[in-house]
């Protein structure tokens, strides 16, 4: 019997209401299939399985919001009968309940086992700041999970909660709760340090245009999609960039998902990842960009697209900006950054000339790289983007 | 085409791509992109709706001439006429 357990919805997102299956017991599913719909304070998302089976029993009901890892459904394996999964499930709750005790509420509502927390029972420190807003907010601040120095809770463990436990007056105040939490516990955790360099792309713009002048409106590509083409085949060279640190480890991600930065219509903005983006041709990575920000904006993203990116990607040329200066979204270790492609002076073979450039920027975290190599990183995106035929 | 049915076909693209926006509000004389914030992917898909839209595909030499509202209802109209 397999457990299908609520995936992980990205950092900063701990739980979801379902709001309804898309399967039903007896049906068969592989992986990859939208097995449901599930309601986050950034979107609705369309959950992924990554099982094969048929579906035994659905746990969870519509309308019910549980943390992320918590089974919501069961599924039996090819060749399995139903009454070898009952029989298992029936053992796996006896297993669980003689290790967990006496449950004095004799609830037995599935839950994630608790957070380590450092702090010794029934002393937990909350800083003076958590405190006070837990007081405003009438939430029991020593309840809370800690992740802040030794486990204390800290004032972003508080707006956390308050925004799950809030009704959703509107997604835009859920998001922007969500980003702010993700942004402060970046910037607490992660020792970001900068870099950036001015990338001609006078032939990639030739080229550029030579391609779409013969197409339709429906077939040409952005300058975008090359700037994104080029960050994917450059971390190739530098895994070190692509991937996440948690526990005190970086582990290089096994694929190149960069999530790409997508601002949501009055307000808000969500960066979910396009799939082995250094594997794609610029016209898939077009047609995949333009149906993830329509799906962005209409809030209706899948958990592999939220959860995934190994790195994001935000351009920001179009509002003007020339330097992006961004903030890392935990556990990623880098984002990458560009700024608005304009014509410059520029010395070529010691002539001055006048090409469009566009200035391309790392943040990365200090722990996992060097400026040395964030550099490197950035020459080698500099050098895709002389032979944009080659991307 | 009339111009009348050239605006509303106009409007309802760029209603397509910023629902919060009303169409009407916006100054006919003003750069419409300063107006309407569209970036360039969203541009590209007000020009797609309009293709679907009037059956006019507009190349990328001619996107400096799409400045105003009253320019681009005057581009439209030209090439509707021209066809």
């Amino acid at each position: 019997m397999i457990e299908f357990k609520l995936p992980s919805l990205g950092a900063e997102m701990d739980e979801a209401k379902l709001i309804e299956w898309k399967v039903r017991p007896g049906d068969t599913v592989k992986k990859g299939d939208i097995v449901a719909v599930v309601d986050t304070s950034k979107s609705a998302i369309d959950v992924e399985i990554w099982e094969e089976g048929t579906i035994h029993e659905l746990v969870l009901a519509p309308g019910e919001t549980v943390p992320v890892g918590t089974v919501i459904a069961t599924l039996l394996e090819p060749g399995e009968t139903a009454e070898h999964a009952t029989e298992e499930a029936r053992r796996n709750a006896a297993r669980a309940k003689a290790l967990a005790g006496p449950t004095p509420t004799g609830s037995t509502a599935p839950s994630t086992p608790p957070q380590p927390v450092a702090a010794a029972a029934g002393h937990v420190r909350v800083s003076p700041a958590a405190r006070r807003r837990a007081q405003e907010l009438g939430i029991d601040g020593t309840a809370i999970t800690g992740t802040g120095p030794q486990g204390s809770v800290v004032l972003e463990d508080v707006e956390r909660v308050a925004a799950m436990q809030a009704q959703p007056k509107d997604r835009a105040t859920e998001m922007r709760r969500t980003i702010a939490a993700a942004m402060a516990r970046s910037k607490r955790e992660i020792p970001h340090y900068y870099l950036a360099t001015a990338i001609p792309l006078g032939a990639a713009s030739r080229w550029l245009a030579a391609r779409n002048e013969g197409r339709l409106v429906t077939e040409r590509v952005l300058m975008a999609v090359l700037l994104l083409k080029a960050v994917a085949l450059a971390l190739r060279k530098h895994p070190d960039l692509n991937g996440f640190y948690r526990d005190g480890a970086f582990q290089r991600a096994s694929g190149i998902h960069p999530g790409v930065a997508i601002s949501i219509r009055q307000g808000g903005l969500i960066a979910p990842a396009i799939h082995d983006a250094d594997r794609k041709t610029l016209d898939e990575l077009m047609r995949q960009l333009t149906d993830l920000v329509a799906r962005a904006r209409a809030f209706s993203l899948r958990s592999s697209e939220i959860a995934g990116p190994t790195i994001t990607v935000t351009n920001l040329g179009d509002q003007g900006v020339e330097l992006v200066q961004g903030v890392i979204y935990p556990p990623q270790v880098a984002l990458v950054g560009f700024g608005k492609v304009s014509e410059r002076p520029w010395v070529q073979g010691g002539q001055l000339t006048v090409s469009p450039v566009v200035t391309a920027s790392l943040a990365a975290d200090h722990r996992v790289t060097d400026g040395h190599r964030g550099a490197l990183f950035l020459d080698e995106m500099a050098g895709l983007l002389q032979e944009p035929d080659r991307l | 085409m009339d111009e009348t049915t050239i605006r509303a076909a106009v409007f309802a693209a760029l209603r397509s791509i910023a629902p919060e926006v009303s169409p009407d509000q916006i100054p006919d004389d003003k750069p419409f992109r300063d107006e309407v914030d569209l970036d360039s992917m969203d541009f590209l898909n007000f020009l797609i709706r309009l293709h679907e839209k009037l059956g006019v595909n507009v190349p990328e030499a001619d996107y400096a001439k799409l400045v105003t509202l009253n320019d681009l209802v005057s581009y439209l109209r030209a090439r509707l006429a021209s066809r």
